[in-house]
C-alpha cells in the first residue's frame, strides 16, 4: 500500500505535504505544532493543553468559537489534541471548503493575540478544571495518566510531569503566558501542515501560499529541552495507589527504543504479542486460562525522543488480590523472558498490524495526522510508506533480542491501583509492600 | 504583524457524492447477502447481523442475548476459543462481537486476499459455536466483574441508572443490555442453547460484505459457506416501553465526595421508525447534538460549568431515551440543571433562527459522506438498514431530507416530543453538596439512593 506524496516548504520554514485521493468529494487538514506538555516551564503544568483550548476561542479575524462555528456549518467535523511532544489542529470538510479551512489555521498561527481575553482564559481555564475531573479525578483509575509517565521519567525530565496540569498551575497560567508560548511555539517553522484528500494541488498549493507566505518566522528556534535518558530504569520501581476503584489494575511499563527506530519496531510487535487483542499471549494465559484476569492489553506511547515506553495493562477478575495479579502478570513478563516468543506469536501480531495499517489510510482525516507525525517526528511524511515493510522486517530474533535487553527486572515500573477495602482490609496480603 | 489575508474566502462548487450502491440477495437456505463493492483499498469489512438482540431475551435471563453472542467467539465444535481466535487473528482479522438491544452483530475488517477463509471461519462461529459450560460459566463471572466496575464508574453507573428509573420494571429497557446480577447469574448452558436455536437461523441472519469484493463473489462464498444451514425462527413478546412515572422527578445516587456530578436528564424518545425522524435530528442538533448547540455552548463557553454537554435519541425499534448527558463541577450541579431546563423550554416557546437551522442542516448534510469513509462505517450503515427496514434509496434520500427540515417543524417536534414536565433528572454525585440545591430547583421531589442499593446495578 502506497499513497502519493509530495512535499514542499515556504521561505518561512512552514513545511506541507499533500496527497491526493479523488475516490470522495473530502479533504482533510492537519497541523502539528512541535510543542507539548514536554516544553513547559516550571509552575505552568497543564499549559500546553490549555493554549490548544485558547485556539479555539478566536483571532484576528475570527470570533471566539467561531472556528467550530464555520467547519461546522461546512460540513466538517474538527478539534485539536495535546500530547507530550506535540499539539496538533484538525479538521475534516467536504473538499469544496479546503480553502476555509487553510484560511481560519493561518488566521490563527498568524493573528492570535489579538482575540486573547482575561474572560476567555478564565473560562478555559475553568473548562479545563473540569475536563481534569472528568478525565481523571473522578474517573476510576483515571490519575494513571499522570502517574505513570512520573515514575518512568526522573524529576525535571519534559515527560516526567502532568500533561493535563495541576489545578493550582491551571490557576496561575496568565495572558502574559498566552502571548509569550504563542510567540515561542506557535510560528511556521515550527508547525507542519498535511492536506490528503479529493483537491487539485496546484489550486492548494497557491491557497497555502496565499494564506500562510506572510507569516513571519520565529524570532529564534524554541529550545528544545534535554530528553535522554538511560534506556533502562535501572532498577524496579513500584508504587501501589489506593484508590475508589472495585478491581486491582496493574500498568507494568518498561522503558524501550524510540518511535522510528529499527528497535522499535520489534518492540511494538513484542506489545502485539503480550497484548493485541484477544489472541495475545496475556489475554489467552491470564483471561481465557487462569481466569486472573478481565482485561489485557499492551500499547506503546510512541515516543520519538528520550525513550519510548512499553505499557502491560491489565485488571484483576473480582476475588483475585493485587498482589495475586501482579505476580500473574510478572509470571508472564517472565516466561516471555525464559521461552521467548514463537513464530506464530510474530505472524498473527504481524497480521493484525497490516491489517490496522492499511485500514488507517480509509481516512482523509487519518492520513494527514500520519503525514504530520511522520514529517514532525522524523523529518520525512514519505515514511509513512514504509510502515508495512518495517513491520514484516521484525523476526522472531530480533523480538527475542528486545525482550532480553529491556524486559528485566531492571527495566520495570509498576504501578497498581489497589480498591480501598482491599488495602485497608485484614485478608489483603499487604499489597503496598508486595507491589 | 503579518500579512495574513482577512477575507474569509468563499466555497468552490460542491463534487458530487453517492453512498456506495449495493445489492441485497438471500442465498440457498435463507442467509440475506448484502454487499457493497468498495475498491478503494484492499479490505474488506463484514458485518454478521442476527435478529437476536436483548429485546428478545426471555423475563429473568436478561443479557442472554448479550451472553450468546459473546459465547460465539469461545469455541465451535471444531476449535476451542483460543484456537478460534488464533484462526481469525493469523488472517489479521479481530472480530468484535455484540448484542445490541436491536441485533446481534459480528464483525470484523480483514484484508481483502484474506476474505475467503475468514468468511468460512464467520459460518463456522454461526452455525457450529460449542457453549462449553467452562466458557459459560468464565463470561458469566466477567459480567460480575463488568458490573463491580460500573458501580466505581461514575459515567457508566450514571448510563445505567438513568434506564433504570426511567421505564418501569415490566420493560427490558430497564435492565442494561448485558444483564443485571440476577439475571446473569441464574443463566445456565440450557438457556444459551435453548436462545440459540431459537433466533441464529437463516431467515434472522443477513451478512453485510462492504469493500474489495464484489456482489456475485461475496454471494458466492457466502452460499457455499452456509448450505445445508437450517433452522426455524421462534417468535418473542413484543418489548414494552412502557415508563415507570411521567412525573417529573429528581433522583440522586450518592458518590460521597465526588468532585463532579454526572448529569443525565430527559425522558423516553420516539422510536427509530417514527416519521418525524428526520425533523428531530435537526431539533436535537440545534439543542444539544453537537459543539456548537445550545446546551453545549450555554453549559461550556458561557457558564464554564463542564467539559462538555450534549443530547440525544438513543434510536431503537422502541422507544429509547432522549437524554442529555453532561459532567458538571459538584457546586454547580443544580445550576447546570436550571439551565438544561430552560434550554429545553426554550426550544419549545420559539422558532430557532435562520442561522440555526442551517447550521444544523449543512453540518448534517456536510458531513454525511465524512461518516462513510472506511469499509467498516459503510457495512455499519447497511446493518441498521437491515435492524430497522429503511427503504433502498435511504441513503441517498438522506441528505434531501433533512435538507427539507424547516423552522416551523423544528418547533413542531419539539412540542410534540420534548417534555420538561416529564423530565427524569439524574446526579451521580456527592449528595451532601447537590441534594439541597436540587430540591430548590423544585422539579419534583428528591430521591437520594446508594450506588450498592438493590435497585441500582442488581
Amino acid at each position: 500500500m502506497q499513497i502519493p506524496i509530495e512535499t514542499f516548504a515556504l521561505p518561512n520554514g512552514l513545511r506541507v505535504t499533500l496527497s491526493e485521493d479523488h475516490t470522495a468529494p473530502i479533504v482533510g487538514v492537519n497541523l502539528w505544532y512541535h510543542v507539548g506538555s514536554a516544553n513547559e516551564r516550571t509552575g505552568r503544568t497543564g499549559f500546553a493543553h490549555l493554549f490548544e483550548h485558547m485556539l479555539f476561542q478566536g483571532s484576528a479575524d475570527v470570533g471566539a468559537n467561531e472556528h467550530f462555528e464555520l467547519i461546522q456549518r461546512a460540513g466538517g467535523t474538527l478539534n485539536g489534541s495535546t500530547w507530550l511532544d506535540r499539539t496538533n489542529y484538525f479538521e475534516v470538510v467536504p473538499s469544496n471548503q479546503c480553502e476555509l479551512v487553510l484560511w481560519l489555521e493561518a488566521n490563527r498561527m498568524g493573528n492570535l493575540l489579538p482575540a486573547m481575553t482575561q474572560q476567555k482564559l478564565d473560562t478555559q481555564r475553568e473548562v479545563v478544571k473540569n475536563e481534569r475531573r472528568w478525565s481523571m479525578d473522578n474517573q476510576p483509575y483515571g490519575t494513571w495518566w499522570e502517574r505513570l509517565p512520573a515514575l518512568c521519567f526522573p524529576p525535571g525530565h519534559p515527560f516526567h510531569h502532568s500533561l493535563i496540569g495541576s489545578m493550582e498551575d491551571l490557576s496561575h497560567a496568565s495572558l502574559e503566558d498566552i502571548a509569550e508560548f504563542f510567540r515561542t511555539y506557535y510560528t511556521p517553522d515550527n508547525a507542519v501542515l498535511s492536506i490528503a484528500g479529493d483537491f487539485d494541488a496546484s489550486t492548494v498549493r497557491a491557497w497555502v501560499d496565499k494564506y500562510f507566505g506572510g507569516i513571519p518566522r520565529g524570532r529564534s528556534q524554541p529550545n528544545r529541552p534535554a530528553m535522554d535518558v538511560a534506556p533502562t530504569f535501572g532498577r524496579w520501581v513500584r508504587e501501589a495507589v489506593p484508590d475508589d476503584v472495585a478491581l486491582p489494575r496493574l500498568f507494568l511499563a518498561f522503558r524501550s527504543p524510540v518511535f522510528g527506530s529499527d528497535a522499535y519496531y520489534a518492540a511494538s510487535v513484542c506489545g502485539a504479542v503480550l497484548g493485541m487483542r484477544s489472541g495475545s499471549r496475556l489475554y489467552r494465559r491470564l483471561i481465557r486460562e487462569h481466569e486472573i484476569a478481565a482485561e489485557a492489553s499492551a500499547f506503546t506511547f510512541d515516543l520519538p525522543t528520550g525513550s519510548d515506553l512499553l505499557v502491560v495493562d491489565v485488571t484483576a477478575r473480582p476475588g483475585i488480590t493485587s498482589a495475586a495479579l501482579h505476580d500473574a502478570v510478572v509470571g508472564e513478563v517472565d516466561s516471555l523472558r525464559r521461552e521467548g516468543v514463537t513464530a506464530r506469536e510474530v505472524s498473527r501480531a504481524a497480521a493484525l498490524i497490516e491489517t490496522d495499517l492499511v485500514g488507517a489510510l480509509q481516512s482523509a482525516g487519518d492520513r494527514a495526522d500520519r503525514l504530520s507525525m511522520f514529517a514532525t517526528y522524523l523529518g520525512d511524511p514519505a515514511l509513512v510508506n514504509e510502515q508495512l515493510a518495517r513491520y514484516q522486517a521484525v523476526t522472531v530474533d530480533a523480538v527475542n533480542a528486545f525482550i532480553a535487553e529491556r524486559l528485566g527486572e531492571d527495566n520495570r515500573v509498576s504501578l497498581m491501583y489497589v480498591p480501598r477495602e482491599e488495602s485497608n482490609g485484614a485478608d489483603a496480603t499487604a499489597p503496598a509492600e508486595a507491589v | 504583524m503579518t500579512e495574513s489575508p482577512t477575507v474569509r474566502p468563499s466555497p468552490g462548487e460542491p463534487r458530487p457524492y453517492r453512498f456506495p450502491r449495493f445489492e441485497r440477495q438471500r442465498v440457498a437456505g435463507g442467509v440475506e447477502v448484502v454487499s457493497a463493492h468498495v475498491p478503494k483499498l484492499p479490505l474488506v469489512s463484514i458485518v454478521a447481523l442476527i435478529d437476536a438482540g436483548a429485546e428478545r431475551d426471555p423475563a429473568g435471563r436478561e443479557g442472554l442475548a448479550v451472553l450468546t453472542a459473546k459465547l460465539l467467539m469461545e469455541g465451535t465444535a471444531e476449535h476451542d476459543g483460543a484456537a478460534l481466535v488464533d484462526a481469525f487473528e493469523q488472517l489479521g482479522a479481530s472480530v468484535d462481537v455484540t448484542a445490541g438491544w436491536d441485533a446481534a452483530l459480528v464483525r470484523l475488517t480483514v484484508l481483502a486476499s484474506h476474505v475467503e477463509p475468514a468468511i468460512h471461519l464467520l459460518s463456522e462461529v454461526l452455525q457450529t459455536p460449542a457453549f462449553r459450560e467452562r466458557d459459560v460459566t468464565r463470561l458469566k463471572a466477567e459480567r460480575s466483574g463488568e458490573l463491580l466496575q460500573m458501580r466505581a464508574d461514575p459515567r457508566a453507573l450514571a448510563d445505567e441508572a438513568f434506564e433504570r428509573f426511567l421505564y418501569s420494571g415490566a420493560s427490558r429497557y430497564a435492565q442494561p443490555q448485558a444483564g443485571g446480577a440476577a439475571a446473569v447469574g441464574a443463566m445456565t448452558r440450557g438457556d444459551v442453547e435453548r436462545f440459540y436455536r431459537a433466533h441464529y437461523v437463516p431467515a434472522r441472519l443477513s451478512i453485510v460484505v462492504v469493500g474489495d469484493l464484489n456482489h456475485e463473489r461475496a454471494t458466492s462464498m457466502i452460499g457455499t459457506a452456509f448450505a445445508g444451514w437450517a433452522g426455524t425462527a421462534v417468535e418473542t413478546p413484543k418489548l414494552t416501553d412502557e415508563i415507570a412515572d411521567a412525573a417529573r422527578r429528581v433522583r440522586v445516587v450518592a458518590k460521597p465526595d465526588a468532585p463532579q456530578s454526572e448529569l443525565r436528564i430527559g425522558h423516553r424518545g420516539v422510536p427509530r421508525s417514527h416519521p418525524d425522524h428526520f425533523p428531530l435530528v435537526v431539533m436535537n442538533g440545534v439543542l444539544g447534538g453537537f459543539f456548537s448547540s445550545r446546551i453545549n455552548l450555554n453549559l461550556r463557553e458561557a457558564h464554564a460549568y463542564t467539559y462538555g454537554a450534549h443530547s440525544g435519541f438513543d434510536w431503537r425499534r422502541h422507544a429509547g431515551p432522549f437524554v442529555i448527558s453532561t459532567a458538571v463541577e459538584s457546586g454547580v450541579t443544580a445550576d447546570a440543571t436550571r439551565e438544561v431546563v430552560k434550554e429545553l423550554d426554550r426550544m419549545r416557546e420559539t422558532p430557532i433562527t435562520a442561522e440555526e437551522l442551517s447550521l444544523a442542516t449543512s453540518y448534517l448534510e456536510g458531513v454525511f459522506p465524512i461518516r462513510y469513509e472506511t469499509t467498516a462505517a459503510i457495512a455499519d450503515a447497511l446493518a441498521a438498514l437491515v435492524t430497522y427496514g429503511f427503504p433502498a434509496d435511504y441513503f441517498d434520500t438522506y441528505r434531501p431530507h433533512i435538507a427539507a427540515v424547516t423552522r416551523e417543524d423544528v418547533l413542531r417536534v419539539a412540542r410534540a416530543h420534548l417534555h420538561p414536565e416529564q423530565l427524569l433528572v439524574l446526579a451521580v454525585g456527592d449528595a451532601a453538596v447537590v441534594e439541597a440545591p436540587l430540591a430548590q430547583l423544585a422539579l419534583g421531589p428528591v430521591v437520594v439512593s446508594g450506588p450498592d442499593e438493590p435497585d441500582v446495578g442488581a
